[in-house]
């Protein structure tokens, strides 16, 4: 692999102010720099002009993980983290370092005029350098992305898993949110352990925040409600909007072994008069 | 041979589980409990299985089938202080023992008992 020679050094570092211009233009020309304080851009685009030329300088040679370009990867790093933070795409992201090719590419034209080999030579360098800066930054945006996701569904998780109690014994499960198996799994856990935890005789799962009702979302509830009726205590399911009624006839579910209520309210009336409380009132 | 005692209280057994249950154990009590009620003429039968934290198909099928012998025997069953780890599994197996009624703990089952004997 050819190295990049002093010469290129010198292009870059005579066309500076241009070079940076340029690139600005392209980035907001695709767009790339949309909701960005343009203080910014200018700042990181001058930023990383210099960390590369400082790499070559030090004569890192074109592998970027080598001990040279440690800021110039850091630098990257933190850019990619603030994009994906800031919702932009792995395109836009990653268009920050390619958006630099064609200025770059323009000024070693220009500078290695009369030396054709020596151009294609140091095009190729420049190129395969910068084409590794942009895999290192969306890579970096990816594992950023990765993350932000994992988390928002962890917390999605137990946000979506309250169990509250009602009464005395009885204990109520408001869902909201598709019923997959994972969030099954966890819900009846969960429910379970408070039904031993608090020894309450009667579970109220309320349904009205589930969007949909199909065979598989039956499917886990009736598992659930099976488990409760197993560890002796009762289940009331609550919540059951006329379409999801309506649904549910249609896919001609049994629901047989299920107590079923309009809403949490008739849910909890029906919950009290098993235990022998009634209210009046004063 | 190790064996699971069956206590007798007024007109109900009471069986504690505190072991580890594995087929062989499971069988005689089977065997040791019918043995009883006829013997003993008793009208409830209540299975306590707070101390099993592990349950397989054949433990699952085994609770099922006394449930079902001491039905035809005349005596009720109830089955009390399942965990959620034994009832997530019993369920997940597809064994959801729709015969055997259940309570949360012995005081529970004892009532519901006495109020099933009395009808």
């Amino acid at each position: 692999m050819a190295a990049l020679q002093d010469g290129t050094l010198d292009a870059i570092k005579n066309q500076q102010s241009k070079l940076l211009g340029d690139w600005i233009g392209a980035l907001e020309a695709n767009g790339a720099t949309r909701n960005l304080k343009e203080q910014d851009v200018q700042q990181q685009t001058a930023e990383f002009l210099r960390l590369i030329l400082d790499g070559i300088r030090n004569d890192s040679g074109n592998n970027i993980a080598a001990p040279g370009w440690a800021d110039t990867r850091r630098f990257l790093e933190g850019l990619s983290n603030s994009r994906a933070l800031l919702g932009y795409d792995s395109h836009q992201t990653a268009y920050f370092i390619f958006a630099l090719k064609g200025p770059l590419f323009t000024v070693l034209q220009d500078y290695y005029r009369d030396q054709p080999a020596s151009l294609a030579e140091q095009l190729l360098s420049v190129s395969e350098l910068l084409d590794s800066f942009a895999m290192h930054t969306i890579r970096t945006y990816q594992k950023t992305r990765e993350a932000v996701i994992k988390r928002q569904q962890e917390e999605l998780l137990e946000l979506s898993t309250p169990v509250v109690k009602l009464w005395d014994g009885v204990l109520a499960l408001p869902m909201i949110g598709t019923l997959d198996s994972q969030r099954s799994q966890v819900v009846m856990e969960s429910l379970l352990q408070r039904i031993v935890d608090t020894g309450s005789e009667i579970a109220i799962i309320d349904i009205t925040g589930v969007p949909t009702v199909d065979t598989l979302v039956a499917q886990h509830l009736l598992k659930t409600v099976t488990a409760i009726r197993l560890m002796g205590a009762d289940c009331i399911i609550s919540g059951v909007r006329p379409q999801i009624a309506q649904t549910i006839v249609h896919l001609g579910l049994d629901l047989g072994g299920l107590v079923t209520k309009a809403n949490l309210s008739d849910a909890l009336k029906l919950a009290l008069t098993r235990l022998g409380i009634s209210l009046a009132k004063v | 041979m190790e064996r699971i005692p069956i206590l007798k209280m007024g007109d109900f057994l009471l069986v504690t589980i505190q072991v580890d249950m594995y087929d062989q154990l499971a069988l005689t009590l089977q065997d040791d409990l019918t043995e009883r009620i006829s013997r003993t003429s008793a009208r409830g039968v209540l299975i306590d299985i707070t101390a099993l934290d592990m349950v397989d198909s054949f433990i699952g099928r085994m609770i099922d089938t006394i449930s079902s012998l001491s039905k035809i025997m005349d005596a009720e069953t109830v089955l009390v202080g399942m965990q959620p780890a034994v009832a997530i599994t019993l369920v997940e197996l597809g064994l959801y023992l729709p015969g055997v009624s259940t309570a949360l703990d012995v005081e529970r089952g004892m009532k519901l008992l006495e109020q099933r004997v009395r009808l």
